[in-house]
């Protein structure tokens, strides 16, 4: 049932009894042409993409939680494409043409909302980063600006801008297409899409194996049973080193909480996506109301989906500094999730050393943003058992050929 | 008998408010606004208990629907009652009316109703609500491609309660670390037993309770505790435990999060009760507790039931009506109807009888109540069994309600039905234990089918869960359980086990609970008028079944689509009765169903509190040089560089920084230049093995080095990439003298001691930061070594006897100094490196010694 | 905020200490003898369990020795730290 203001308003004449599920709950089949692993957004985009464009018939993912309840929804749902190096810009630049088009082409209302992102330079080393930072944007045909103090002030009237401050804000760069989207929308969305294409979504089903022979994947092994397939494709943000080590692979990937909160509800006081590195906070608010606000990673490795909370101490005292009128403001509520840090803060999307087993994984604090991007290029990989030149220098052999694309930077989160 | 309405004096608009009992004080009437309109109250109320006094129902508008909503808890539980505190820069958005205590002139706004709350135009929302099902908005607002912004404002527009202040807090916050042997979470009758058990041992006890006075329940109970009022027993134990000098005692302080390894977080209000701004007084205080053992003793939280219409202004929690009636002298109607499962609401029915109304008590139950029932007899109060409440008269207020009757099972369908006119209504569903601290130790927690509700399982931190948020019901058994807890933590802590006597109290016996959580409705639950769970969020049945419906079968999925819980009392009142509903729709049962996770905060905690002092001034150190003084003296403007603040340029006669810093370049090219480099980081490497060292930390061939020589050294991580650089001199055979770049100082001895301690433990080698204690004055141009040579050097300056790259132990100024040839510049430079303690006088040597050349910094 | 108690200084808050990651890698002794892959394997490979976890930590803001801790992933309980060396 295609979903619009006149499907709402037929449906409310029949008490909304004649909605259809957003998706399927089957048993999983003996065997599918490709599994994927992984029930977040990126999975689902995946399972999505290689049905839509690449034509591929009998796929399945796997999730042994239920769909989204990852890292797809316990993000702070920023989106942008401002970075550094061409390889990475260029991938994440794909994923926010994605977004623009995505709510149409789902079908689903994933709320992307292109509100601008700024980045604030504090002090003269910021500054010079930002500049750089702008230039090889535009160099790679990426929207983004520098913008002064006064265009600060207009645009974020509740910010800041003493030049007295810790922290003085001396700029910044915005990228206007950047925004924040709905992310349990994102994944509610890819999946009942890729429902709609035949895609069988499994869900309380742990893959717990992954079978070889002769150095080839043969399927996985569930909480469900043996599922039968020769590609596997494993997009599991916060357990890739846990999925790896199930064939044995290395992953030069370490996990760190990463955690988030939000404030209660207040009326529109910030417009737009306002992040700070030297500070390490970023903050939004949602349609809803609610402050939504990152903070850095803690320091030790951790999947217990929380952190310490001297971190987000840290990064109120950042958003205070930062907007000093929300003192009086409240948490209400504080979270976090699991974040697979790659050393040059890049991930890793490609084959692995088995044969028809691919990984997705590794995008460290950024992944929501590149949800469909990444999706689409894993996609690709799978399909056709060879990269998209999108995703080509995202590969595992960077760390042995020293390839490395350092965005530390970029990631604007304290490392 | 009480009777409302006719107090003398001030209270003559306080139209329910009783005469006589209550713990306001009613010697001190004071005066608040709400809406712009003043009214009169007690010292002693909450915003809740006077706007009920005043007979103020409507108080808030819903999230969604905007339909009229009043006062449903007395607690932290309150969905609707959500207020804008205050005005201007010290106005507080979001408060519940049930937890602001009052003070004389404070100004209470509604968060929702436009243009007022008594008239939302909105409320036309509701008409129409079949289109604003669970996750409509995923459905549509879609096309055109470009329109989403328009949409965007439309939503937005009807974002949030409160508004933010738009001015900076004027407010400070504090931060307290503390540890103790015991936290107690809760100060009702199991915290307060457990106190003095475990305060008598003489163990370090610190006692949080949220509320303005420790007591809990017992506050608004009735019950006799060694034959005095409950009140009269907490006085004791509050004068008993300030007595002892180990225990602490917070009032007015709530424990919103337990985090690992039994670290705690406690948001004391110091202030909030007194007035907007208390100047000079931290407002509030985040402590941060590390106990060995925690004692959680936060009690219970009652329940609605869920039926049509369950949301009017008028429904109310029983335990809350208990609670204005007997803690704020506050009777909420006059008419009223008990609407039960279980036993204890028919307290609340005779609290009202004695308050002066008129109660009925519906109860589910075909048997009724046990010994309650026989009192409610005794006073004449009617009682209905086996009959339920099915639908809500009134809009701004309930003033009727339906009940039926019902044969045999509870789904079959209604026939018999009856309309009870009255003015309020106490429900109660019975309760759930507020495991939310438990839960966010990592604990899990077990169904009990006895009891009906969740109950703290095994503790996995070192913590015990003890009355009735451990799902015990009983004040005999809630007092013994918090003793024997007290008992226990102490002697975990190692102290030897104090005499604790039980108070004596009446024993009530009680029928069970039944399982009733949403009231059959005359039709079908996709139908019928709405069945709220969440009421601030507007999540009801229908929407639950829709979620259900269309896919979203797990209970967090259930909660996402709907926003279940997502408001700002996170579930407390209604997530169970959201579960119950999933797990009806999907034929299983509420455990199998599951909770949904519990995360800090407990209940919102202000962001000043949580950054505490670290704002500001204060948010990071500033590192400045030994010579700032005279930089700033100059009118330099600061660099920010990391913590440090290093003089940028020193503009002359209002040049700009192009000018200046070209002024200066050319000075050094021309004559000669002076900087502060004191930033950069220094490490002195001492010992045996300080070639093998450095040989392996550098890629230079360090032992060829000769002593007071000097390198440029770069240093590489393991991946091959430039670390840092800087210059490496050999001070002596065993000695060597590191500079870093400033950013890198405190990364790069890291990164040395990491390899000295874990690789190479053999290697006899010492590190010491010397970036704060010496500082570097680099003195560059074709004049340096004349500066140099007038302050009176006692090494020889020619370039054969001091050429490029060395450094020389001397004397300047009569000031003993490391005296480097070295050179950023590419100029004929000197760097002197100095004892801190001497470096601005060393520098106004410098500037002296340099006039004639007129040296420029 | 974890409780961490350095072998030198005792049980100290986490905001003392710098934490260094996964111990008891060894460096090479011969990288030149190493392919790139044995040397990306000692330089970025790491084991990241989900459960116990042997780490070094530093007390950074104490005594600025590194030390060993073993601590669980998910419950991230402590069981035992011990000065560098030291077996357990």
């Amino acid at each position: 049932m295609k979903y619009s203001a006149f499907s709402l308003l037929r449906n409310a004449f029949s008490y909304n009894r004649k909605w259809q599920p957003a998706w399927r709950d089957p048993e999983p089949k003996k065997k599918y042409d490709v599994i994927i692993v992984g029930g977040g957004g990126h999975g689902l985009a995946t399972a999505y993409y290689l049905a839509k464009e690449h034509g591929v018939q009998n796929i399945a993912v796997l999730e042994k939680g239920y769909i989204g309840g990852g890292n797809t929804g316990r993000n702070t749902t920023i989106v942008r494409s401002n970075y550094l190096w061409t390889e990475a810009a260029l991938l994440y630049e794909k994923s926010m043409q994605l977004w623009e088009g995505l709510s149409q082409d789902l079908n689903y209302n994933v709320m992307y909302s292109q509100r601008g992102v700024y980045n604030l330079g504090h002090n003269l080393q910021d500054m010079r980063e930002i500049e750089r930072r702008v230039s090889a944007n535009i160099l790679n045909g990426i929207d983004a600006e520098i913008v002064g103090p006064d265009e600060i002030k207009a645009n974020i009237p509740a910010i800041n801008m003493s030049r007295n401050s810790r922290y003085p804000i001396l700029g910044a760069s915005l990228q206007r297409r950047g925004g924040i989207a709905r992310h349990d929308a994102v994944a509610w969305g890819f999946a009942r899409a890729a429902d709609a294409q035949g895609v069988d979504i499994i869900q309380q089903c742990e893959v717990t194996g992954l079978k070889q022979s002769n150095g080839s994947i043969t399927g996985v092994k569930t909480t469900r049973g043996d599922i039968m397939s020769d590609k596997v494709g494993v997009v599991v943000a916060g357990n890739a080193s846990v999925l790896a080590a199930m064939a044995d692979i290395r992953l030069p990937i370490e996990s760190h909480p990463l955690q988030a909160f939000v404030s209660e509800p207040l009326k529109p006081v910030l417009d737009t996506v306002v992040m700070s590195g030297a500070v390490h906070g970023y903050i939004s608010q949602s349609d809803k109301g609610d402050l939504v606000i990152g903070a850095g990673i803690d320091a030790y490795t951790g999947y217990g989906q929380r952190g310490s909370f001297m971190t987000i101490e840290h990064a109120m005292q950042a958003i205070i500094e930062l907007f000093p009128r929300f003192s009086r403001v409240r948490m209400l509520r504080q979270w976090g999730g699991i974040v697979d840090i790659c050393p040059d803060a890049c991930p890793i999307i490609g084959k692995m050393p088995v044969t028809g087993l691919y990984f997705n994984c590794g995008w460290g604090t950024g992944g929501f943003k590149a949800t469909p991007g990444s999706g689409w290029v894993f996609a690709h990989t799978i399909a056709h058992d060879h990269p998209h030149e999108l995703n080509a220098p995202f590969d595992l052999a960077r760390f042995s050929t020293g390839a490395l694309i350092d965005e530390h930077g970029a990631a604007a989160v304290a490392h | 008998m009480n009777s409302p309405g006719n107090m003398a004096g001030s209270g003559h608009s306080q139209v329910n408010r009783l005469d006589t009992g209550g713990r306001i004080d009613r010697a001190r009437p004071i005066t608040f606004k709400f809406n712009g309109k003043a009214y009169p109250a007690f010292s002693g109320d909450t915003l809740a208990s006077a706007l009920l006094a005043n007979g103020i129902s409507l108080v808030s508008r819903s999230f969604k629907y905007h339909r009229p909503r009043g006062i449903m808890g007395a607690g932290g539980e309150e969905p609707n009652a959500i207020m804008q505190i205050g005005t201007g820069a010290t106005t507080q958005p979001n408060l519940r009316a049930t937890q602001v205590e009052l003070f004389d002139g404070l100004a209470a706004k509604t968060t929702k109703g436009w243009p007022h709350v008594n008239f939302d135009v909105a409320a036309l929302n509701d008409l129409f609500s079949r289109l604003f099902g669970a996750g409509f908005y995923y459905k549509t607002f879609m096309f055109p491609r470009h329109s989403g912004d328009t949409y965007e404002k439309f939503i937005r527009h009807a974002a949030g309660f409160g508004t933010a202040p738009e001015h900076p807090d004027p407010d400070h916050y504090e931060h307290c670390n503390a540890h103790c042997d015991v936290l107690i979470a809760g100060a009702g009758p199991a915290g307060l037993m457990a106190a003095l058990a475990a305060g008598r041992t003489g163990a370090r006890v610190i006692i949080a309770d949220e509320q303005s006075e420790f007591g809990g329940s017992l506050l608004a109970a009735t019950d006799l505790i060694d034959g005095k009022p409950g009140t009269e027993w907490v006085g004791d134990v509050i004068a008993e435990l300030d007595s002892m000098p180990d225990v602490i005692r917070l009032p007015r302080s709530t424990v919103f999060g337990y985090f690992d390894h039994n670290f705690l977080g406690v948001l004391e209000r110091r202030t909030d009760h007194l007035g907007e701004h208390i100047h000079g007084e931290a407002r509030q205080r985040e402590w941060r507790v590390r106990a060995r053992q925690v004692i959680l003793a936060q009690g219970a939280i009652e329940r609605p039931l869920v039926f049509s219409n369950n949301d009017r202004p008028g429904i109310m929690l029983a335990s809350a009506v208990s609670t204005f009636v007997n803690r704020y002298a506050v009777c909420p109607g006059k008419r009223a109807v008990v609407f039960t499962n279980n036993d204890r609401a028919y307290q609340t029915a005779l609290d009202l009888h004695s308050a002066g109304a008129k109660v009925v008590i519906i109860d589910s139950r075909q048997e009724g109540a046990a010994a309650l029932a026989d009192r409610a007899h005794a006073a004449s109060i009617p009682v209905m069994t086996g009959s339920f409440i099915t639908n809500v008269r009134g809009g701004r207020r309930v003033h009727a309600v339906d009940v039926v009757h019902r044969d045999g099972n509870a789904d079959s369908r209604i026939a018999k039905q009856l309309t009870m006119e009255c003015d309020l209504v106490a429900v109660s569903g019975g309760w759930s234990p507020a495991v939310h601290l438990h839960s966010q130790s990592g604990g899990r927690n077990t169904w009990d089918d006895e009891r009906l509700c969740f109950v703290p399982g095994k503790s996995v931190q070192e913590a015990v869960s003890a009355g009735s948020c451990n799902g015990t019901w009983p004040l005999d058994e809630c007092l013994a359980e918090g003793a024997e807890a007290g008992r226990v933590a102490a002697s975990q802590c190692g102290f030897d086990i104090a005499s604790v006597t039980l108070p004596a109290t009446e024993s009530i016996e009680y029928n069970a609970i039944e399982a009733l959580w949403r009231v059959p409705a005359r039709k079908d639950p996709d139908r019928c008028p709405k069945q709220f769970i969440d009421y601030q969020i507007d999540t009801t049945i229908a929407d639950v079944r829709l979620a259900i419906r269309e896919g979203y079968r797990n209970v967090e999925h259930v909660k996402r689509y709907t926003a279940m819980g997502f408001g700002t009392d996170q579930g407390k009142l209604g997530n169970i009765n959201g579960m119950a509903a999933i797990a009806e729709c999907l034929g299983k049962t509420i455990p199998e169903v599951g909770t949904t996770t519990f995360r800090p905060a407990y209940t919102p905690v202000t962001f000043g509190a949580c950054a505490g002092e670290g704002i500001g001034d204060l948010y990071e150190p500033v590192r400045k040089t030994a010579i700032h003084v005279w930089h700033a003296n100059a009118g330099s403007p600061m660099e920010i560089v990391g913590q440090w603040h290093r003089p940028w340029y020193f503009p002359q006669d209002g040049e700009n920084l192009h000018a200046a810093v070209a002024r200066e370049c050319l000075a050094t090219r021309n004559s000669v230049g002076v900087m502060d480099a004191s930033t950069l980081g220094k490490i002195d490497v001492q010992g045996p093995d300080a070639v093998t060292f450095l040989e392996r930390i550098y890629t230079h061939n360090v032992g060829k080095l000769k002593i007071g020589r000097c390198t440029y050294g770069i240093m590489l991580g393991e991946d091959g990439m430039i670390m840092d650089d800087g210059v490496m001199a050999r001070i002596g055979e065993r000695r060597f003298y590191l500079t870093t770049t400033t950013g890198g100082a405190a990364h790069v001895l890291g990164w040395l001691e990491l390899w000295l301690q874990t690789e190479w433990p053999e290697l006899k080698v010492h590190l010491t930061s010397l970036t704060d204690r010496y500082s570097t004055i680099a003195v560059a141009g074709p004049h340096s070594r004349k500066v140099i040579a007038n302050l009176g050097c006692d090494v020889d300056l020619d370039k054969d006897s001091f050429p490029f790259m060395t450094v020389r132990p001397a004397t300047l100024a009569g000031l003993p100094v490391q005296l480097f040839r070295v050179s950023f510049s590419g100029e004929l430079a000197f760097e002197i490196n100095i004892d801190s303690n001497y470096a601005l006088q060393m520098w106004q040597a410098v500037m002296a010694a340099g006039e004639e050349f007129d040296i420029t910094p | 905020m974890l409780l961490i108690r350095c072998p030198y200084c005792g049980a100290r808050d986490e905001s003392e200490f710098s934490c260094g990651g996964e111990s008891g890698i060894s460096r090479p002794l011969n990288p030149d003898a190493l392919s790139d892959e044995q040397w990306a394997d000692y330089l970025f490979m790491r084991k990241n369990p989900r459960g116990a976890h042997q780490e070094l930590w530093n007390h950074a803001q104490g005594c600025r020795r590194w030390f060993n801790v073993e601590r669980d992933t998910v419950t991230y309980k402590i069981a035992a730290t011990r000065p560098i060396g030291l077996k357990g």
